[in-house]
C-alpha cells in the first residue's frame, strides 16, 4: 500500500461518509414535517469525522509502533551471527532499512545482512497488508457507527463543535510537543554519548578532534571531544558580530526614532528589513567569496597574516546580519518611552542628544539589554555563515585573524553526508545540540522576561 | 541674570551635531553593506543567465554516427555523437594535426553538446544523412573566458595560449554566440557548470514549501484561535504561550537535529525528500503564523463578535464564520512572511539530507531533491570556477522569489487596511 493509494482511499471514504450523513437528513421521506435539530451539513461533517478520525489514528499509531515491532524481529536472526554487536542495533537496523529502500547499494553486503534485508522486506509487506485491513475496518466501522447515530433529533452541531474545540486544543499543544520532542531526542542521544565519552571531557576538554577509528588498533584511534575550543570560537565570532551590530544597530534605531522625519523613516525602515530578510546562506557566500579575501589582502598590506577562513570575516558579516534585528527591537523600546520624559527634559533646555543619552537611554536600558541578549542568542545559534566562512580546525585562540570553528559548524559538518550512527562522533553532534539549545533557551528566557517586565513598567 | 556660557553652548551644539552624525553614519554603514552585497551578487551573477555557444556544421553521416538502419531507439542511443562533433570541430582547423593539439581543441566541447545532438537525432531520425547547422554549449572554461571571468594570463588562467587563439579565431569567424540560457532556470543540477541549472532546486523548494504550508497554516490558525478565543487564562495556556515564543527563537540547526533524530531515524520517512524538509520547516514556521493570526484576531472589532452572538450563533460559529474570515488577510500576510523565511532556511535541510546530488527535476514531494538555498550552498562549496556565477545567479533567483513573496504580503496588508478604515 503506497502513501498515495492510502490517501486516495482515505479521501474517498471520508467524502462518501460525509455525503451519506448529509443525505440521511436530506432524503425527502425522512424529512417529513419535523425540522432536523442540526443542519444537514453538520450531520455530514459528523459522519465524516467518525470515519476519518479512526483511520488517521490507525495510521499514526502504526507509524509509531511499526519500527518497534519490526526491529527486534529483523535483528533476531542477525544476532545469531557474529556480524552483530548489540549496542549497534539502531545503526544496523537503519542500514538494513536503507539497503531495502535502495538508498545503499546491495552489492557488497554480506549474506547474513542480505537475509536480514529480505526478512525486513517480507515483514514490511505483511505489515502493509495488516495496516490496510485495520485502516479499512476502522474507516468502515466508523462510518457505520456514525451513520447509525444520525437522526432528526440528533444534536450533530454540538457534537461537531465539541470535536472542533478538542482539535483546537490539540493544535495549540503542537508547540509544546515540539519542545518536548526536541529535548527528549537530544537528551536521549546525548546520554548515549556520555556512556562512551565522559561528561567532563566535553565541557572542560580543550582538544577537539572527533575522529573515529576505522580499525581498533589504529594510531590515535580515540577521538578527542573537548568542546572548549568550539565554545571559545563561537563566543569570539559572536563577540565580533556584536561589536559591529550593537553600535550600528543602536545608533540607527536612535536616529530613526528621534531624528528622522516620518518620510525618511518610511523609506529607511523597509530597507533595513531587507537586510533581515536575506537568507543566511547568502551572507555565508558573501563572507566566503568577498569579505574573507578582502581581509586577507588588507592584513597582507598591514603586514599581518590572516587565515582565509578568519573569524573576523564570519563575525563581520554576521554583525551585518544582526543589525536590523537590534535596530528594530531597540526602535520599539525607544518609542515606548513615554513622551512626558522626553518633553520634560527638552523643556529644561537639554539638547536632543543630551535627552537621549541622559533620559531616554537610561529609561530604555532594560529593554535594550533584552534586545541585545536576543541578538547574542541569535549570533550563537547562527549556522550557515559560520559553516561557509569559518573553518573546521578547532583552534583555541582569541586572534580574530585566525581560523576558529563553532558549535553549529561542527554539528552541521558531522551530520551532513554519510553518518555512522552510534559512533561517538555522530552522538557528539547531539550533545553539542543540547548544549546549544539550553544556552539559547536560557538567553531567550531571560531576555523575554526583561522585556516583559520593562513593558509593564510603563503601561 | 547669569549670562549663558557661550563656549559651553557651542560645545553642546557640537556634541549634538556629532551625535546626529553617528546616527547617519550607522545608517550609511548598514546601507552601504546592503548595496555592496547586492552589487557583488548581481555583478557576478548576471552572466549565468547567458551561455556561450558554438555553431558547427555537422554532416550527419550514418557511418560517422556509427548507426545502422533500422533507426530504433536502442541503436540511436549508442551512436558516436561525440566523435561527430569532434570531427566537425577539427574540420574548422585543418592545420591542427598532432594528437595532443587535437585533444586540447576538443576540450572546447561540453558533454552537453553530445546529449543535445543525441536528443535531436532521437526526435528526428530523418535528419541522418543530412547536413545541419548545430548550436552547442562550449565547455565551462571557454564560457568563463568569453564572459571575462577567467584571466587570459597569469597563474589563474586554465587554458593554454593555443586554446585561446583557436577560440578567438572561432569568435572572429562568427561561430561563437552569446545567448540566453534557458537550461539554467529549468534544468537540473550537473557536475558541469555550463550545464547546471536550478530547475530541480526550485521544484524541490516548491514541494517543501507546499508541504510546509499545508501543515503549518491549518495548525497555526487552529492554535491561534484556541489561544485567542477559547483558552482560559490558566497555567497550561501560559506554558503553551511561553513555548511558542521560545520556539520562535530556537536556532534552526536544532530543528534539523529534531528532524534527523525523530522524523528520519525513528519514523523512517525517506531521507532527503521535500516531504521531510517541509515537515521540519512547518515546525519552524508555526510560531510566525500563530503570532500573526493571534494579533489579527485581536484586531477584529468586538462588535462583530457580539453581533453574531446576539443573532444566536454558537461561539464556534461566531469564530469560524465571522471572526476568522475578518482576520484572514492579516493571517495570510503572516503566513507568506513565514514561508519566505522558510524558503531561505538552509541548515535544517542540510541535516535531513537534502544535499545529495540530484541530476533530474523531482516530480513529487516524495522524490529526493535539493532546495534553492541548499543548491546555493552546494555550488558555493564546489571548487570549479564556473560555479561562482551560478551561485550568484541562484541567489538572484531566490532573492527575486523572496521579494515577490514580501510584495504580495504587503499588497494584501495594504488592501485590507483601506477596506476596514
Amino acid at each position: 500500500m503506497t502513501f498515495l493509494q492510502l490517501s486516495v482511499l482515505f479521501f474517498t471514504l471520508v467524502a462518501t461518509s460525509g455525503v451519506l450523513g448529509w443525505r440521511r437528513i436530506r432524503i425527502p421521506h425522512l424529512a417529513g414535517a419535523i425540522r432536523p435539530r442540526s443542519r444537514a451539513v453538520y450531520h455530514g461533517v459528523y459522519n465524516a469525522l467518525w470515519c476519518g478520525v479512526p483511520m488517521l489514528l490507525v495510521v499514526l499509531a502504526w507509524l509509531a509502533v511499526e519500527p518497534l515491532l519490526i526491529q527486534p524481529m529483523v535483528l533476531h536472526d542477525l544476532a545469531l551471527t557474529d556480524a552483530y554487536a548489540p549496542e549497534n542495533s539502531a545503526f544496523k537496523f537503519l542500514e538494513i532499512r536503507n539497503i531495502a529502500a535502495g538508498v545503499l547499494p546491495a552489492e557488497f553486503i554480506e549474506q547474513p545482512m542480505l537475509n536480514a534485508v529480505e526478512r525486513y522486506r517480507a515483514l514490511k509487506w505483511q505489515s502493509g497488508i495488516a495496516l490496510t485491513i485495520l485502516f479499512l475496518t476502522a474507516g468502515v466501522s466508523g462510518l457505520y457507527l456514525g451513520y447509525r447515530r444520525i437522526s432528526h433529533v440528533f444534536p450533530a452541531r454540538e457534537k461537531v463543535e465539541v470535536f472542533i474545540r478538542f482539535f483546537l486544543l490539540a493544535s495549540s499543544s503542537v508547540a509544546v510537543l515540539t519542545t518536548i520532542s526536541i529535548v527528549l531526542a537530544l537528551a536521549f542521544e546525548t546520554l548515549r554519548f556520555f556512556q562512551q565519552v565522559p561528561f567532563t571531557e566535553l565541557l572542560f576538554g580543550v582538544k577537539w578532534n572527533p575522529q573515529i577509528a576505522i580499525r581498533a588498533d589504529q594510531v590515535g584511534s580515540s577521538g578527542a571531544f573537548g568542546a572548549i575550543p568550539l565554545f571559545t570560537g563561537t563566543l569570539l565570532i559572536a563577540f565580533i558580530a556584536m561589536l559591529v551590530a550593537v553600535p550600528v544597530g543602536l545608533f540607527s534605531a536612535i536616529y530613526l526614532a528621534e531624528y528622522a522625519r516620518p518620510a525618511v523613516r518610511h523609506v529607511i525602515k523597509p530597507l533595513l528589513e531587507i537586510l533581515a530578510g536575506i537568507p543566511t546562506v547568502v551572507y555565508g557566500f558573501f563572507a566566503a567569496l568577498t569579505v574573507a579575501p578582502l581581509i586577507v589582502d588588507i592584513s597582507d598590506m598591514v603586514g599581518l597574516d590572516a587565515s582565509s577562513e578568519s573569524a573576523l570575516a564570519a563575525g563581520l558579516v554576521m554583525g551585518i546580519m544582526i543589525i536590523p534585528f537590534i535596530s528594530s527591537l531597540s526602535d520599539d523600546v525607544i518609542n515606548s518611552v513615554p513622551y512626558s520624559l522626553r518633553d520634560g527634559s527638552l523643556a529644561m533646555g537639554a539638547t536632543r542628544s543630551e535627552t537621549i543619552r541622559k533620559v531616554i537611554l537610561p529609561a530604555a536600558l532594560p529593554g535594550i539589554a533584552g534586545a541585545l541578549l536576543l541578538a547574542v542568542s541569535r549570533a550563537i545559534g547562527e549556522t550557515m555563515i559560520v559553516v561557509m566562512a569559518a573553518g573546521l580546525a578547532a583552534n583555541l585562540t582569541a586572534n580574530p585573524l585566525e581560523s576558529v570553528t563553532t558549535v553549529t559548524t561542527q554539528i552541521v559538518t558531522i551530520l551532513v553526508g554519510d553518518q555512522e550512527f552510534d559512533s561517538p562522533k555522530t552522538l557528539a553532534a547531539f550533545a553539542l545540540g543540547l548544549t546549544l539549545f539550553f544556552v539559547t533557551l536560557t538567553l531567550n528566557f531571560i531576555a523575554l522576561h526583561i522585556v516583559r517586565k520593562y513593558r509593564e513598567q510603563y503601561d | 541674570m547669569r549670562q549663558p556660557d557661550q563656549k559651553k553652548l557651542r560645545q553642546r551644539a557640537r556634541a549634538e551635531k556629532r551625535f546626529r552624525l553617528y546616527g547617519i553614519a550607522a545608517l550609511l554603514f548598514a546601507g552601504s553593506a546592503l548595496v555592496f552585497l547586492v552589487m557583488t551578487i548581481v555583478s557576478s551573477g548576471c552572466s549565468a543567465f547567458f551561455r556561450t555557444t558554438l555553431t558547427l556544421e555537422l554532416s550527419l553521416d550514418p557511418d560517422r554516427l556509427n548507426v545502422k538502419p533500422p533507426y530504433t531507439r536502442e541503436v540511436l542511443m549508442d551512436g558516436s555523437y561525440y566523435t561527430t562533433l569532434k570531427s566537425a570541430l577539427y574540420q574548422l582547423f585543418p592545420e591542427v594535426s598532432s594528437r595532443a593539439d587535437k585533444r586540447a581543441l576538443s576540450k572546447m566541447l561540453s558533454p552537453g553538446g553530445e546529449l543535445q545532438l543525441r536528443n535531436y537525432i532521437l526526435d528526428d531520425p530523418e535528419a541522418i544523412g543530412k547536413t545541419v547547422l548545430f548550436e552547442i554549449p562550449v565547455a565551462s572554461d571557454f564560457d568563463q573566458l568569453y564572459k571575462g571571468n577567467l584571466p587570459r594570463t597569469g597563474e589563474h588562467t586554465r587554458l593554454s595560449a593555443k586554446q585561446m587563439a583557436w577560440f578567438d579565431q572561432l569568435d572572429s569567424d562568427g561561430f561563437i554566440h552569446y545567448r540566453f540560457n534557458p537550461g539554467f532556470l529549468f534544468g537540473a543540477d550537473s557536475r558541469y557548470p555550463e550545464l547546471a541549472g536550478i530547475g530541480g532546486a526550485i521544484a524541490g523548494s516548491f514541494h517543501a514549501l507546499l508541504v510546509c504550508f499545508l501543515l503549518s497554516f491549518p495548525l497555526g490558525i487552529a492554535a491561534a484561535v484556541y489561544l485567542e478565543e477559547f483558552a482560559k487564562d490558566n497555567r497550561f495556556t501560559r506554558i503553551i504561550e511561553a513555548n511558542i515564543n521560545n520556539l520562535a527563537a530556537v536556532p534552526s540547526v536544532i530543528f534539523g537535529l529534531l528532524g534527523l533524530a525523530v522524523i528520519l531515524n525513528y519514523f523512517g520517512l525517506p531521507r532527503g525528500t521535500p516531504l521531510v524538509g517541509g515537515m521540519v520547516l512547518a515546525l519552524m514556521t508555526l510560531p510566525t503564523i500563530i503570532i500573526a493570526c493571534r494579533s489579527s484576531l485581536r484586531a477584529v472589532s468586538p462588535g462583530i463578535r457580539q453581533g453574531a452572538l446576539a443573532m444566536g450563533a454558537s461561539p464556534i460559529q461566531v469564530t469560524f464564520q465571522q471572526v476568522l474570515p475578518a482576520a484572514m488577510p492579516g493571517t495570510l500576510t503572516g503566513a507568506i512572511i513565514g514561508l519566505a523565511q522558510a524558503l531561505g532556511e538552509t541548515a535544517p535541510l542540510l541535516m535531513i539530507g537534502m544535499v545529495a546530488f540530484i541530476a533530474n527535476v523531482p516530480a513529487t514531494p516524495m522524490d529526493s531533491s535539493a532546495a534553492l538555498p541548499v543548491q546555493i550552498y552546494l555550488w558555493a562549496e564546489s571548487a570549479e570556477r564556473g560555479f561562482v556565477e551560478k551561485t550568484s545567479a541562484a541567489i538572484i533567483v531566490i532573492m527575486t522569489f523572496l521579494i515577490l513573496m514580501n510584495f504580495i504580503a504587503v499588497v494584501i496588508r495594504s488592501r485590507t487596511q483601506t477596506k476596514t478604515e
